[in-house]
């Protein structure tokens, strides 16, 4: 039984059935990052996928830019109880990325430049459910928010996104990925509150 | 066994205004796991007709006891903040979880040099590192620089003075209105002003920078750009409401 606070209630915010639990609504877009923001010039932007195998499918970002873009309107919920709803995206779905890919490892560790890492199922990033996204509300992803290109995975808390990200290597196993070692739970489903180990 | 999903209750103890929106609580919590010095918990509130809201907190404390420390700036826009700065009185009761974060941290077997920077109320996890620091007597070098609105907004002053010796040294950045006698005008914090007012990138330190994310954000570069490993600095920020 909670102990309850006297008095307190009287600022609360609009709670919305959007909200996940112990989210609350936000219209800034507030930075978590562990270290500096990293500068990755385009020109040098690479992003791979490396299987099991040790093969590895690699695109520069004129050929990401080439590939179909899709817009994505999502709402996105952070760990720290944030969330934005109603933001809009746009970038290259990893269905199209993995359509050349084959592996029977059925996890991932997506890596980011400045050394980021994050782990994700395979399974959570394919049929329509993620992107490498490189624009937010029609404007080119600013590096504080992961630009050029980050991972959007909306459907998990958002330090799944990973900022910066340059590839995806394939993994047996669910490693844990960088926030995952230092506290945070492998899965990160915001409608099960899984925040923490 | 205790668990991070468990909530615990605590007792507000001590409450006492530190600047005109900041407040220290010293919160009782029976069953507390003890905390390494910058992590940080989350603080659950319950109104009478069973909604919550959560938190998360940086701790001013550390080490095996159950007495909390938070310090805790008011947001004009806030929801829990406002209640924790205005509202609370010693006897209250509300719940935290925790610890929380293991990466934001400093343990005393640390031995290399250690740059702290805080902005604002992004004191918090950093005196709790300082405070070990002094605790464990630890030989490592650390320099905390501080930057804050005026004087009068500085959080802990007089005892991050007392703080400071041989192995402990203390540098103020004053944005908007400095002490009379002051020797730079006041101003935030830039290249030039890290590369006099904090350790060298060639003393190879650990940086810890804690504050508002427009504050991190142009701190983090600037040590970048001063030649800092990037893989050293590590950063906490907050900001949005």
């Amino acid at each position: 039984m909670a102990v309850i606070s006297r008095g307190f209630g009287a600022r609360r915010r609009e709670s919305t059935p959007d909200l996940p639990p112990g989210q609350f609504l936000t219209t800034d877009f507030p930075v978590l990052s562990a270290g500096p923001t990293p500068e990755v010039d385009t020109a040098e932007w690479e992003f791979l996928i490396r299987t099991e195998t040790g093969d590895e499918k690699k695109w520069s970002w004129d050929e990401l830019q080439a590939l179909p873009q899709e817009t994505i309107d999502t709402d996105i919920h952070c760990v720290t109880r944030w969330s934005k709803l109603g933001t809009t995206w746009r970038g290259v779905s990893l269905d199209t990325l993995f359509a050349e890919v084959e592996t029977s490892y059925d996890f991932t560790m997506v890596h980011s430049y400045g050394g980021y890492t994050t782990n994700l199922p395979l399974e959570d990033l394919l049929d329509g459910k993620a992107w490498i996204a490189t624009e937010f509300d029609g404007e080119p992803l600013e590096p504080e928010h992961g630009g050029p290109a980050r991972l959007l995975v909306p459907h998990l808390y958002f330090w799944k996104s990973a900022k910066w990200v340059r590839g995806i290597v394939m993994h047996g196993d669910d490693d844990p990925g960088f926030w995952e070692q230092n506290g945070y739970h492998t899965y990160g489903d915001p409608w099960q509150e899984q925040r923490y180990w | 066994m205790v668990t991070r999903a468990d909530w615990f209750v605590g007792t507000v103890t001590e409450a006492a205004m530190l600047t005109r929106t900041g407040r220290r609580l010293l919160v009782d919590v029976p069953g507390w796991p003890g905390n390494r010095p910058g992590q940080h918990l989350d603080l659950r509130l319950t109104a009478e007709d069973g909604y919550q809201a959560v938190r998360s907190y940086s701790i001013a404390s550390f080490g095996h006891g159950q007495a909390v420390e938070l310090a805790v700036d008011e947001l004009p826009d806030g929801e829990v903040s406002p209640y924790l700065v205005e509202d609370v009185i010693v006897g209250d009761q509300l719940e935290v979880r925790g610890p929380l974060g293991g990466f934001f941290v400093w343990d005393a077997e640390q031995t290399e040099p250690v740059q702290l920077i805080a902005g604002g109320s992004g004191i918090v996890p950093l005196v709790a590192m300082a405070r070990a620091h002094h605790a464990a007597a630890s030989a490592a070098p650390f320099r905390l620089l501080y930057s804050v609105r005026t004087p009068a907004d500085a959080y802990f002053a007089d005892e991050l003075l007392s703080l400071v010796d041989a192995s402990f040294a203390l540098d103020w950045v004053y944005t908007r209105e400095t002490p009379s006698g002051w020797p730079r005008p006041a101003g935030r914090v830039t290249r030039e002003l890290l590369a006099e007012t904090s350790l060298s990138a060639s003393d190879a330190p650990t940086v810890y920078v804690c504050g508002p994310t427009g504050f991190v954000e142009a701190t983090a570069k600037a040590l970048v750009a001063l030649g800092h490993d990037p893989q050293r600095i590590r950063t906490e920020r907050f900001g949005g409401s």
